[in-house]
């Protein structure tokens, strides 16, 4: 409680954080309730915001920022993320040398399947990501692994998630207490603070949606993923989940992980999780 | 101030309160070479320890570089300086490490 | 070799939009690359839209430029089913060209 006392008495306009260490029930449950969590994510968001219609807020800060929503509109008619999108279809539909292609890693011959990911792999009992699921069809066809945070894994994912725009996230955390139990490490590390900066994703993207952090315009969580991978001016180019984790770990001066470690995936999972139902939209084009 | 400034500003306070404790006020008198190296072994270690717990911050790594680069050039009083400042830097990140592990539920949405 | 250039031309008959988005590197020659050199410069140096044998539209480009830019501007006449040329050059002498039919 030490944190949340050292608030309340120094800023007292911290009302709403103090709100939340006040109302804390006593102690947590033990077994966690994904659903219960979802429907609390949304309405958290839903409340903050009700102007904003449900599906738009995989729209970021385009859903809160009238002006950078004009931009971005305009700029959607002829978006940055066109040569990215090309190649990631070209990427998917060439064979492999041994003549095999990523259409027979997958269900329904990879298309329209994103919004279907992460899921929870009961055989191994750990969640599989899209990118790691193409790592590893890669290298199952004698392909060498692509880095999971450079352009071409990103031109990849930006096709798949193409071909499922407007599609509802659909994750499943099956009663396994193996998946729940990936589910609150997720959740756990959306939470937990980290770095020097001492910010957890929850510090921007629940505390802070709309707020402006330097230049830029906090995008809420809810709905976060469902723009992956995103052109971002700032990169230059296309960038996928586990760039955005790593960058951002890095960001607030905390050393990241390995891109695809099992608490970024799990991060991932929550995450995706607690947007079902939103449409996806990506790829996305951010500043 | 906008609010993430002023939630920045609360994080700073909190962490140089823990920093305060957990680095000793001392002087470097007399620097040495064993100085130097006690002082870059303990920081070394804390943050091994840091990186055990998943938890290194990327300032610690910058502070250690920098207390190694002083010693190099023979700046003694410079790199125990940068070293005890490494130490201080992963023992706060430890124990971020340690009290995130019930913090984080107070930032929870129910 | 695919084209860099993407271009679209719409007319109402008196005024022709004309958006496209290039792809280019538009390096400024300022900024360092993995290797912890400088990557030299390369970057367009002039655009140029011509319809109907007339230039309607040059840009005088410089290391100001981001990557892959976006350009949209709108000149008076055009018709549909009329060419667009876009052309342009870069501080390396390549150059590239693309003809598209204004809607």
């Amino acid at each position: 409680m030490v944190f949340c006392l050292a608030r309340s008495r120094v800023y007292l306009a911290v009302a709403a954080f103090a709100a939340l260490c006040a109302t804390q029930p006593a102690g947590a449950s033990d077994k966690p309730d994904p659903a219960a969590d979802a429907k609390a994510f949304r309405n958290y968001f839903v409340k903050k915001f009700p102007n904003v219609k449900l599906e738009d807020f995989v729209n970021g800060p385009y859903a809160l920022d009238q002006d950078m929503r004009r931009q971005w509109e305009e700029k959607e008619q002829f978006p940055p993320y066109e040569f990215s999108l090309e190649k990631g279809k070209e990427m998917f539909t060439k064979p492999f040398r041994n003549g095999k292609r990523y259409a027979d890693c997958f269900p329904d011959q990879g298309i329209g399947i994103r919004q279907n990911y992460p899921y929870f792999d009961s055989n191994e009992g750990k969640v599989i990501t899209l990118e790691l699921a193409l790592n590893r069809c890669r290298e199952a066809n004698g392909e060498a692994p692509l880095s999971y945070v450079d352009d071409e894994m990103a031109a990849l994912t930006a096709y798949m998630a193409f071909t499922s725009r407007g599609k509802p996230f659909d994750i499943k955390v099956p009663d396994d207490p193996r998946a729940l139990e990936a589910y609150q490490n997720g959740k756990r590390n959306f939470y937990t603070r980290r770095g020097q900066l001492n910010f957890s994703c929850a510090t921007c993207h629940v505390q802070n949606p709309g707020e402006r952090m330097r230049a830029e315009v906090l995008a809420p969580a809810l709905g976060i993923l469902n723009a992956m991978p995103i052109y971002r001016s700032e990169w230059g180019g296309m960038g996928t989940i586990s760039r955005r984790f790593t960058t951002c770990n890095s960001q607030i001066r905390g050393v990241p992980l390995d891109p695809q470690d099992e608490d970024y995936r799990d991060l991932e999972y929550f995450l995706s999780y607690v947007s079902n139902g939103l449409p996806i939209s990506g790829p996305g084009a951010r500043p | 101030m906008s609010m993430i400034e002023a939630k920045l500003r609360i994080s700073m306070f909190s962490l140089v309160a823990v920093l305060l404790i957990a680095s000793p006020a001392s002087a470097p008198a007399g620097s040495s070479e064993t100085e130097f190296k006690a002082a870059y072994a303990a920081a070394e270690a804390a943050d091994k320890e840091a990186g055990r717990l998943r938890n290194q911050w990327t300032v610690t790594a910058a502070a250690l570089a920098a207390a190694k680069r002083a010693a190099d050039k023979g700046d003694f009083d410079q790199a125990i300086s940068s070293a005890k400042e490494a130490e201080a830097l992963a023992k706060a990140s430890i124990f971020q490490a340690a009290s995130e592990k019930e913090a984080w539920k107070q930032l929870e949405i129910r | 070799m695919a084209s860099t250039i993407r271009v679209r031309a719409i007319t109402n008959g008196e005024i022709t939009e004309v958006q496209t988005l290039i792809q280019h590197p538009m390096d400024s020659g300022f900024i360092k690359g993995e290797n912890g050199e400088l990557t030299p410069a390369h970057f367009i140096r002039e655009l140029t839209f011509e319809h109907d044998g007339r230039i309607v539209f040059v840009a005088d480009w410089g290391t100001a430029v981001s990557k892959d830019p976006y350009v949209k501007f709108s000149f008076k006449g055009g018709n549909k089913g009329g060419d667009l040329k876009v052309s342009w050059i870069d501080n390396k002498g390549k150059t590239d060209a693309t003809i598209v039919k204004i809607q």
